[in-house]
């Protein structure tokens, strides 16, 4: 019970890291970018690229840190991954979704995520193979917190779920505390009043497939770590993201991380009673529950 | 000789049953303006519905050997509770929720029916069931032909209903709401209620299609009810125009043919250690197709024609 509510944690960081950037994307563009879980699967092996060229640097860098199976090397190749993501997700803006945009309403963007989401795993799928890849070899040992009940952490799920804290942080102080943080509200609330006031439209829309790309390659990172990097990843994440953002509230990055460790949690509990290979439907079930008791989430507001 | 024309009565076949789930798909998304992101469930719930009423008894749930007609209404009327059950919890609020819950509803439909060992015969599937008209078409040649056209038969028929829905009252009412939902409302109608009911027939037309597919093969399972064939179904009215249930047809036959002959070309002629990945470029394929087209020919290669959707009958208003 308990070990299944610490598992769920930390899953949830990561389903929250995801859901963030979505929620942003659709509170500002209105739509529902079924592509986005794919960034998760560009940072990954973004950092898997990377991680191996920066090692070939300097040798020591190849060591783990502490007791992590994370290398200093893949550490160091995460902010890389996190901006070669965001730039991804500009440049698809740029080349896709701007043009889907001006030529057809919201459920042509939709359709288009999905068309986006096919070829990019597929042509990852192309490029490193369809089999599973892993950081590192060696072995993450778990260590024994206590031995009644048994409960197991990993040091790579602690370093996660710091570190995917940190990044939630960051956030927060981002859009609460700065002009930048400000204008992205207020975009979201209005565009037109918005740029009335001399926000740059534009501008903001790249900053926000910025942030979302680059949180979507923490995360993808992170699961990389804690599971394995491997091309449908994407299409494993998208419901659960999906469910985060519904049970937070589109639109709310606050709602979006409480929905994350919500379906975490709920995932992992729910193996108490069900057979494992129900897991993937338990999304769908939080998001009728969440339609049922609370249709706008959360946080969430209602908004046409 | 025969080989061929067996062959392309089975191409036929399954082309037409595929373009039926179009026509229900642009009902949706045509002339609605839905967004379902879960056509295999719908197309699915017809299916195991229409085998499991009609099928021989077995370890597993159904088995209730009703007549074929009755087990074919059953499977459509499967899809169509499905439907209404996602679009009451949905369709009040803003788009982006059907789009999600419908894909939801898909990922969990493959999913329980892999899993349901007891409901559905988990991953092995159903099988044991008894075509209809055996008696006197056999088996062989006769029975494709035979039901070929019956296929064609329910493919006319949906086409002429939407055609004549387009036409009526409630057709109108369906694009004014696509357009402007505001104004829609300010002329008393209840655009909930309408797109409920779209949604729900438009579901049923697609497990109409599955209970057709799943007859054909006397068999499903839930390598039947795999995203792909949602993907196939929207590139099949992108390609063909939404909003124009012709385009749609057309569609149905052109990305079914062009699936097929991708799928024979690269199993003869890609190279061995390609073949493993043959699955992959078909997918990446069909997602360019929905790209492309919507990038630079939303429209389609047939148009929706607004010109013809006025009454012919000579009313005026």
């Amino acid at each position: 019970m308990i070990q299944h509510l610490i598992d769920g944690v930390l899953v949830g960081a990561i389903i929250s890291l995801g859901a963030i950037g979505l929620t942003m994307v659709m509170h500002i563009l209105r739509f529902a970018n079924f592509s986005h879980a794919e960034l998760l699967s560009v940072g990954a092996y973004a950092a898997f690229v990377l991680g191996p060229l920066i090692a070939g640097l300097s040798g020591a860098l190849e060591a783990g840190i502490g007791p992590l199976s994370l290398s200093w090397a893949v550490a160091l190749a995460v902010p890389l991954a996190m901006a070669i993501t965001g730039a991804t997700a500009v440049l698809l803006d740029r080349i896709v979704f701007q043009r889907v945009r001006a030529k057809g309403g919201e459920l042509s963007m939709v359709f288009a995520s999905f068309g986006v989401a096919l070829v990019m795993r597929n042509v990852i799928g192309l490029i490193f193979g369809l089999s599973p890849h892993l950081y590192s070899r060696d072995i993450a040992f778990a260590q024994i917190i206590s031995y009644d009940p048994l409960i197991m952490v990993k040091p790579d799920q602690v370093a996660v779920l710091v570190l995917a804290l940190i990044l939630m942080l960051a956030l927060h102080l981002l859009l609460s505390r700065t002009t930048f943080g400000y204008s992205l509200r207020a975009v979201a609330e209005n565009p037109d009043l918005a740029q009335v006031t001399g926000v740059d439209l534009k501008a903001a829309i790249r900053a926000v497939w910025l942030i979302g790309g680059a949180l979507a390659a923490a995360a993808g990172v992170f699961y990389g770590l804690t599971n394995q990097i491997i091309p449908v990843m994407g299409r494993d994440l998208v419901l659960p993201i999906f469910a985060a953002t519904i049970a937070g509230g589109i639109g709310s990055v606050y709602g979006a991380v409480l929905g994350g460790f919500l379906v975490g949690i709920a995932g992992n509990l729910a193996l108490l009673v069900l057979p494992p290979g129900y897991t993937p439907s338990l999304p769908f079930v939080i998001i009728i529950a969440v339609l049922l008791l609370r249709p706008h989430g959360l946080f969430g507001e209602a908004r046409a | 000789m025969i080989g061929v024309i067996s062959y392309l009565v089975f191409f036929a076949t399954v082309a037409s049953i595929l373009a039926i789930a179009v026509l229900g798909l642009n009902l949706h998304w045509g002339y609605t303006g839905l967004f379902n992101g879960g056509v295999v469930a719908f197309f699915g719930a017809g299916a195991y519905g229409t085998l499991m009423l009609g099928g021989a008894p077995q370890p597993h749930l159904g088995g209730f050997e009703w007549p074929w007609i009755f087990a074919l209404i059953g499977g459509v009327a499967a899809a169509a509770v499905l439907a209404w059950i996602v679009g009451l919890l949905t369709l009040r609020l803003r788009h982006d929720y059907l789009a999600i819950a419908t894909f939801g509803v898909a990922v969990a439909f493959e999913n329980t029916m892999r899993n349901a060992q007891g409901f559905a015969g988990g991953a092995q599937g159903i099988r044991g069931f008894e075509r209809p008209f055996r008696e006197f078409a056999g088996n062989g040649l006769g029975w494709n032909l035979l039901y070929l056209a019956l296929v064609l038969v329910a493919l006319v028929a949906t086409y002429l209903f939407l055609e004549r829905l387009a036409r009526a009252p409630f057709g109108r009412l369906l694009r004014a709401i696509r357009e402007d939902e505001e104004a829609a409302r300010s002329l008393g109608k209840s655009p909930a209620r309408i797109r409920l009911t779209s949604f729900v027939t438009g579901s049923a037309i697609m497990g109409l299609a599955g209970g057709l597919y799943g007859t054909f093969y006397a068999f499903v399972s839930p390598q039947d009810v795999l995203p792909i064939l949602t993907f196939q179904i929207w590139a099949m009215l992108i390609v063909g125009g939404a909003g124009n249930n012709r385009g749609a047809v057309a569609g149905a036959f052109l990305i079914w043919g062009a699936w097929t002959a991708s799928g024979w070309g690269l199993s003869r002629f890609a190279p061995v250690d390609w073949q493993l990945y043959a699955g992959s470029i078909q997918w990446v394929l069909i997602g360019s197709v929905i790209v492309g087209m919507l990038m630079w020919r939303p429209e389609g290669l047939f148009p929706e024609r607004v010109g013809e959707d006025r009454p012919q009958t000579g009313r005026t208003t």
